[in-house]
């Protein structure tokens, strides 16, 4: 089956019901995507599927089929940072930061699906994604800095 | 890993030594309990030599031994090293180093003699201080208790010194210049002509120096790194999905496996049925393993599929296999056969009850709680016939290597351990099952590295977990003030269980078991706390802040319902019976912060709780409104007395996550067993606290006392009491067990 990760073509044979997660990971070495429940409870993994966040370990290979792929490191790198991973910088929002990669790809969908969301927008739409170190207060306020930069532009 | 990784053994024996082209830098740290103990009284053959930097032709490299689990531990020491050595952040990269005996926790030893954190006698002092030399020589390279910054709140900064010094010398030497005359900044030794040498270009020379010793350390006015906010070192890896964390690491032929064993921990495995798992695709092979299976395969969700395949027959629990029993073995230790400690006692406590009618009692429950850190235990290692490699995020690297030795029979200095950084840990990164597991697997593959990754189900259901306790409470009151407070706690003892899988014994009373209560610094005239241990039930371990985080709720909210039996302010009457200043100035502060004096408005409820842990008062005010949906937590104030913050973006960080991971577990998570086994195996069943329950919160770090501490763990012991007791006062119900969840409703 072929799809696009962060812009690169991949053709894999794989089963049709293997997690996309797994498939990123340890089929294609994508390791930004993180695994932290496998059953859509924490949102670890949260990729972008055709520009939609989706819980990469419940989606299945099949699902991904020739779709266009976003993983963390396809969002904006080290160089070329995105507008939520800047925030994120700047609020210095991570602490064990494994869970980052998850929240950074919701809030981004979020975003640009809706560009100024209110607290309770953000609270409904980020309370998917578990943080066990607590960083919930830094992280709202990433998403607002991270809408009022997208708004600027 | 990067250079440090190839530092000796040998190099810890001499003051300065070149080490490839460059020199590694270390100061000599001597056994002398005190405020100053550089300064005064150093005697030879105390000495052991501690490598943290490491200067070549092309960078600076500064040794951070503690482990990362996610609280900026490798930002934090390596501000403290650049702040003497007058190097900046962004000219330096840090390394874990090697598993050493010169890494040695100082502060740990300190935390674990038997004087409260209040106590500054000599007695008190030189006690700390043999523990320090029993520490040195158990080589106990260990992260936890909260003592990275007070470890090495002056060996670091005096590993810089040193090292800054040295380099002045060794320009000194070149050039026949006066070393006093200089000055540094920016890794560059600067002449008095204004002509800057490079520390890098006098690396190799620096290294033909005795390093200087005598030396003052700089007042913290001086300062310019710490006390400031820094940019964490691995803020932009993290925010980009390019740090890599154990489970990310993949050497060339690696294969995946994971294991299950028997969910009734300790228990055997009578037989397994693979012919499923076998067949299927990816499998390379199933191994037995001790106490269960392994399975390897060429995808890691290849082998947790083939895992669940697997048909195995369990043998029973080494413990009791229903919760009921669990807590009547509690309720059972209430004695004096069982009596472990009583270190507080003052006045007379059975006196103070003779005569009284109206006696306050009451009894309190805390669960067994998993640690659930988000990356699921994993380890790599390789084996050969002579070496063994071993990849993981740990905090006690020393322990991973003399249990390796011993599993595999290869000699210590062969055992390679490479710490990774962690996606947190909460204190589950003490244990080692996974790396003496991932070894068992790679020892049947030699030559092939092995990951081993835990399902989540297999990590929540086999995490050691945080003891379960219940303590009781009776006490009275007399002319509006609390007369007398006699507190029983039974647990059983999480150092015999956690250390006993180490295969040491832990002798005398196991002082977590009143940690967070006997220690609190209050003048109540007839006042005791006793400790009572509880037989062995399930295999327990430390979760941040260990016996506190039980004893904490149970002081506090206990203290509460005297102060409202006494018909006193809780505020007040907390600032009453603090006779430690700096602990009342923590009450002080989250009073102004929170606008005590003011009550809140109708349908909602404030309460305070404090707590002394690991030498850090703490205090919390939490303000709760009754929803028709249920409790929601709107506000907490914190204020914490740390001595020194050195960074305060880190440190609101550090706080706000306490506190937050702290109410999540008091509201909605417990471990109970059935049949032997956890009833709870992910996150929908062990919650914690979701963004959109979050409350607001404000922190303030003080800095009035003269020790330096370390704050990972005593922002979560008020935190549960806090929130009880504004539940009471929102609602008039006393919230005596956690989860709290069992008798009240969130939003």
């Amino acid at each position: 089956m072929k799809l696009t990760v962060d812009g690169n073509p991949h053709d894999v044979d794989v089963e049709e019901d293997m997690p996309l997660l797994w498939l990123l990971r340890d089929e294609l070495g994508y390791k930004g995507v993180k695994y932290g429940c496998g059953v859509a409870q924490c949102g670890a993994c949260t990729v972008h599927l055709d520009g939609v966040a989706v819980r990469s370990c419940q989606t299945w290979a099949a699902d991904a089929e020739g779709a266009e792929i976003t993983t963390i490191e396809g969002l904006g790198t080290p160089d070329a940072l995105h507008a939520v991973q800047e925030a994120w910088i700047a609020h210095q929002v991570a602490q064990c930061g494994y869970c980052q990669s998850g929240q950074i790809m919701q809030a981004a969908s979020l975003l640009a699906e809706t560009p100024a969301p209110t607290d309770d927008q953000i609270d409904e739409a980020m309370s998917g994604n578990l943080c066990r170190c607590g960083t919930y207060p830094r992280i709202r306020a990433a998403v607002k800095t991270a809408a009022a930069k997208l708004s600027e532009v | 890993m990067g250079r440090a990784g190839t530092i000796a053994r040998r190099t810890f024996m001499v003051g300065s030594v070149a080490v490839m082209s460059g020199v590694a830098f270390g100061y000599y740290m001597y056994r002398k309990p005190g405020p100053n103990p550089l300064l005064d009284d150093l005697k030879e053959g105390e000495a052991a030599l501690t490598p943290y930097v490491l200067i070549n032709a092309s960078g600076i490299t500064l040794i951070t031994p503690r482990a990362d689990s996610g609280q900026g531990a490798y930002s934090v020491q390596a501000m403290m090293i650049a702040e003497e050595l007058d190097v900046d952040m962004d000219q330096v990269s840090v390394s874990p180093g090697v598993p050493s005996p010169a890494y040695y926790n100082t502060a740990l030893a300190a935390e674990s003699a038997p004087f409260r954190p209040t106590d500054r006698s000599t007695m008190a002092n030189t006690t700390r201080g043999v523990m320090d030399a029993v520490m040195k020589f158990m080589g106990m390279q260990l992260t936890g208790g909260s003592t990275t910054v007070p470890d090495g709140y002056e060996k670091l900064r005096m590993a810089g010194a040193v090292a800054r010094e040295t380099l002045k010398l060794a320009a000194g030497k070149r050039t026949g210049q006066d070393p006093k005359k200089m000055t540094t900044e920016r890794a560059h030794v600067i002449l008095p002509d204004g002509t800057r040498i490079a520390y890098t270009d006098l690396a190799v020379e620096a290294a033909q120096i005795e390093p200087v010793d005598h030396l003052a350390l700089r007042h913290h006015s001086k300062w310019r790194i710490m006390g400031t906010p820094q940019q964490r070192l691995d803020i932009v890896a993290k925010s980009t999905g390019t740090q890599r964390y154990g489970i990310d690491f993949e050497p060339e032929g690696v294969v995946h496996a994971t294991v299950r064993t028997n969910p009734r921990k300790g228990g055997v495995m009578n037989g397994f049925d693979a012919t499923n798992a076998k067949a299927m695709r990816g499998v390379k092979q199933v191994l037995p393993i001790t106490g269960g299976v392994a399975v390897v395969a060429d995808n890691t969700w290849r082998a947790f599929a083939a895992a669940e395949a697997i048909d195995i027959d369990w043998g029973a629990a080494p413990y009791q296999p229903e919760m009921d029993a669990h807590w009547q073995a509690l309720s059972d230790s209430f004695n004096d056969d069982h009596l472990d400690s009583r270190k507080r006692d003052d006045g007379d406590v059975d006196a103070a009850f003779e005569g009284t009618t109206e006696v306050v009692e009451a009894e309190y429950r805390a669960p067994y709680l998993a640690h659930a850190p988000l990356e699921p235990s994993n380890a790599t290692v390789l084996v050969d016939d002579d070496r063994v490699d071993v990849w993981s995020g740990t905090q006690v690297p020393r322990f991973v290597q003399a249990n390796l030795a011993k599993l595999t029979g290869i000699n210590v200095d062969n055992i390679h351990v490479h710490v990774q950084m962690m996606g947190g840990s909460f204190g589950q990164r003490l244990e080692d099952d996974v790396e003496r597991q991932a070894t068992e697997i790679a020892m049947q593959m030699k030559g092939t590295p092995v990951k081993l990754t835990y399902r989540r189900e297999e990590d929540m259901t086999h995490d050691h977990p945080r003891q379960i306790a219940m303590a009781r409470g009776r006490g009275v009151v007399k002319d509006g003030k609390v007369h007398a407070l006699d507190l029983g706690i039974a647990m059983p003892s999480v150092m015999s269980s956690q250390m006993g899988r180490q295969g040491w014994s832990v002798p005398g009373p196991d002082l977590q078991i009143v940690a967070g209560a006997w220690e609190q610094p209050l003048s109540i005239p007839n006042y005791r706390v006793s400790g009572y241990r509880a037989p062995e039930l399930a295999p327990v371990s430390s979760w941040r802040s260990v016996g506190a985080s039980t004893n904490g709720f149970f002081h506090d909210v206990f203290l509460d319902e005297l102060i409202h039996a006494a018909g006193a302010d809780p505020m007040e009457e907390r600032l009453r019976l603090m006779w430690h200043k700096p602990s009342r100035q923590v009450l002080e502060a989250v009073a102004e912060m929170s606008d005590w004096a003011t009550k809140p408005g109708e349908g909602r409820g404030r309460g305070v709780a404090f707590c002394t842990s690991f030498g850090v008062p703490v205090a919390e005010v939490i303000d709760v409104t009754a929803t028709p949906d249920g409790i929601r937590i709107d506000n907490v104030w914190v204020a914490a007395e740390v001595g020194r913050v050195i960074d305060p973006v880190n440190f609101e960080n550090l706080v706000q996550g306490g506190v937050i991971f702290a109410l999540g577990h008091a509201i909605n998570c417990e471990i109970t067993y059935a049949d032997g086994m956890a009833e709870q195996d992910n996150f929908y069943a062990f919650e914690g606290l979701r963004m959109r329950q979050a409350p607001v919160i404000e922190v303030r770090g003080l800095e009035n006392d003269i020790h330096v501490r370390g704050m990972g763990e005593p922002m979560v012991p008020p935190a549960a009491a806090a929130l009880s007791n504004a539940i009471f006062a929102a609602t008039g119900q006393r919230i005596r067990e956690m989860p709290m969840n069992r008798h009240i409703d969130f939003v």
